[in-house]
């Protein structure tokens, strides 16, 4: 039985493109291996030699600076060589073209594609095209997953409170448009965490969503209540055609994450934010460079993270 | 049948007398995963080396992860001293191919340039592929082959080399 495009016939990671349907055990390798490749980027030389001779081509057809960058620091140090392109995607030039695309970056000798894309799914469609010695891993597509910063906001989440199996997690905001969310809700129940809270508005929250597994909330004051964890989403507005809210000031008022509301959770409660923010829209200032924030250490776990994926991909 | 296997507490005592009059005032040790961090704690005790001890995986300097693929649970390599000028002791159980120590020593000079590295075995098995050679040696071990040879640790911390069917 080999259903799962992602493993091989060993059930190894061959390609990242969702953190859904990964065994329990390749999600803790990952983030083990991780937590190694953190020793490697605190040393003077952060560089390792696996990926020596191997391109790693960074497929962007969404804009992205951040996730682009730390993939491109990743590849680095692994000393790989990095490609970057900035594929603007047309409505038209989808599915053959983006074959076609891959193809010739394949012609090029490519060893490892990093893929972004506005379409749920693209990600899968090149990993079921690419040679044997190829790769694929997903750095965000459509609606549907961002693996990498699913695990690195599990890394983020072990490295703070270590057993996942005692806490209580909240993912806050747009939770409909997030592929950020549906990421971590499935990592965070793969790996036996016993209470997943999502909050935000009707208008934001998808139909369903309980089948996730998660509890569902529509007040951040009852729904931050003891909780270990507070991941805030970011406000998608380049996501947002219909009128889906009224204004991002209303949307403070009842889903910014205050000290105030931040109160309400456990006095321990690391907050987290995948980036960009929006101060002022679902943080507020005081809370983003607060005590409780862990929002610039989940940036530099996340080379660690996308290190470990890579050359766990690329060697299987 | 191969003969008796040594002693691993013997070699291990032994290793810590030769080691003696050898140590400089900036000697440090590494240990390498797994069998070589068990050998290189006691004889960092035995030897009351000042500086702490460091210990390496080498799982990404190997080189045969385009054959194998990544070791999985790499461990996380910690050298708590500055490498920059020193004289260095690293620590394996069983030096066999030399592949393990080349990779170590890469590593290593990612940290910085030493003064001087000395290799430390328990056991040599032969088989070198690579021109390296252990300066303190336990003993010499025959292995027949398809066999391989390793380092327990019973869980009174007592050590013992085993041999066991290679993969």
């Amino acid at each position: 039985m080999q259903s799962n495009p992602q493993l091989n016939a060993n059930g190894e990671l061959r390609h990242l493109l969702s953190i859904e349907g990964l065994p329990r055990e390749v999600l803790l390798g990952i983030l083990d291996t991780a937590a190694s490749f953190v020793g490697v980027t605190e040393r003077e030389v952060k560089k390792v030699p696996l990926l020596r001779g191997k391109s790693v081509f960074n497929l962007f057809f969404e804009p992205s600076t951040r996730t682009r960058t730390t993939f491109e620091i990743a590849a680095k140090r692994l000393s790989a060589d990095v490609i970057n392109l900035n594929v603007a995607a047309s409505s038209q030039t989808k599915g053959e073209s983006l074959l076609d695309t891959v193809s010739n970056l394949s012609a090029m000798q490519a060893d490892l594609f990093v893929v972004r894309h506005g379409s749920s799914g693209a990600p899968f469609l090149i990993a079921q095209h690419v040679k044997p010695h190829e790769h694929v891993v997903n750095a965000g597509d459509g609606r549907h997953a961002h693996p990498t910063q699913g695990l690195l906001d599990l890394y983020t989440i072990r490295h703070y409170k270590q057993d996942f199996t005692r806490l209580r997690v909240a993912v806050v905001g747009d939770i409909l448009h997030s592929r950020v969310a549906r990421s971590l809700i499935h990592g965070l129940t793969t790996l036996g965490t016993p209470e997943v809270r999502v909050i935000g508005p009707r208008t934001l929250m998808p139909t369903g969503v309980e089948a996730l597994g998660v509890k569902v909330f529509n007040k951040m004051e009852e729904g931050l209540q003891d909780v270990d964890v507070v991941v805030m989403l970011r406000l998608q507005n380049e996501r947002m055609r219909g009128a889906l809210l009224p204004s991002a000031q209303e949307f403070f008022k009842h889903y910014g994450l205050t000290a105030q509301k931040l109160a309400l959770a456990k006095p321990d409660a690391i907050v987290m934010h995948p980036g960009p923010m929006n101060r002022g829209v679902e943080i507020d200032s005081t809370v983003a460079d607060g005590p409780h924030s862990v929002i610039l250490p989940q940036v530099t776990f996340g080379i660690a993270v996308r290190m470990a994926v890579m050359s766990i991909v690329a060697g299987n | 049948m191969s003969p008796p296997l040594p002693d691993a507490e013997k070699l291990c005592a032994q290793l810590v007398a030769e080691l003696k009059p050898a140590l400089t005032p900036g000697t440090a040790m590494i240990g390498l995963y797994t069998g070589g961090v068990w050998l290189a704690e006691r004889l960092h005790a035995a030897l009351g080396i000042a500086e702490p001890l460091g210990t390496m995986d080498i799982a990404f300097y190997r080189d045969d992860y385009h054959q194998q693929g990544l070791a999985r649970d790499p461990k996380r390599t910690q050298i708590p001293f500055s490498v920059e000028g020193r004289d260095l002791l690293l620590v394996d159980d069983v030096l066999y191919t030399g592949r393990t120590v080349r990779a170590a020593m890469n590593e290593l000079f990612d940290y910085g340039r030493p003064a001087s590295i000395s290799l430390v075995v328990l056991a040599d098995r032969g088989g070198r592929e690579l021109p390296i050679c252990a300066q303190f040696c336990g003993s010499r071990v025959e292995v027949p082959a398809g066999m391989r040879l390793r380092l327990l640790r019973h869980d009174s911390g007592l050590l013992e080399l085993e041999l066991q069917h290679a993969e």
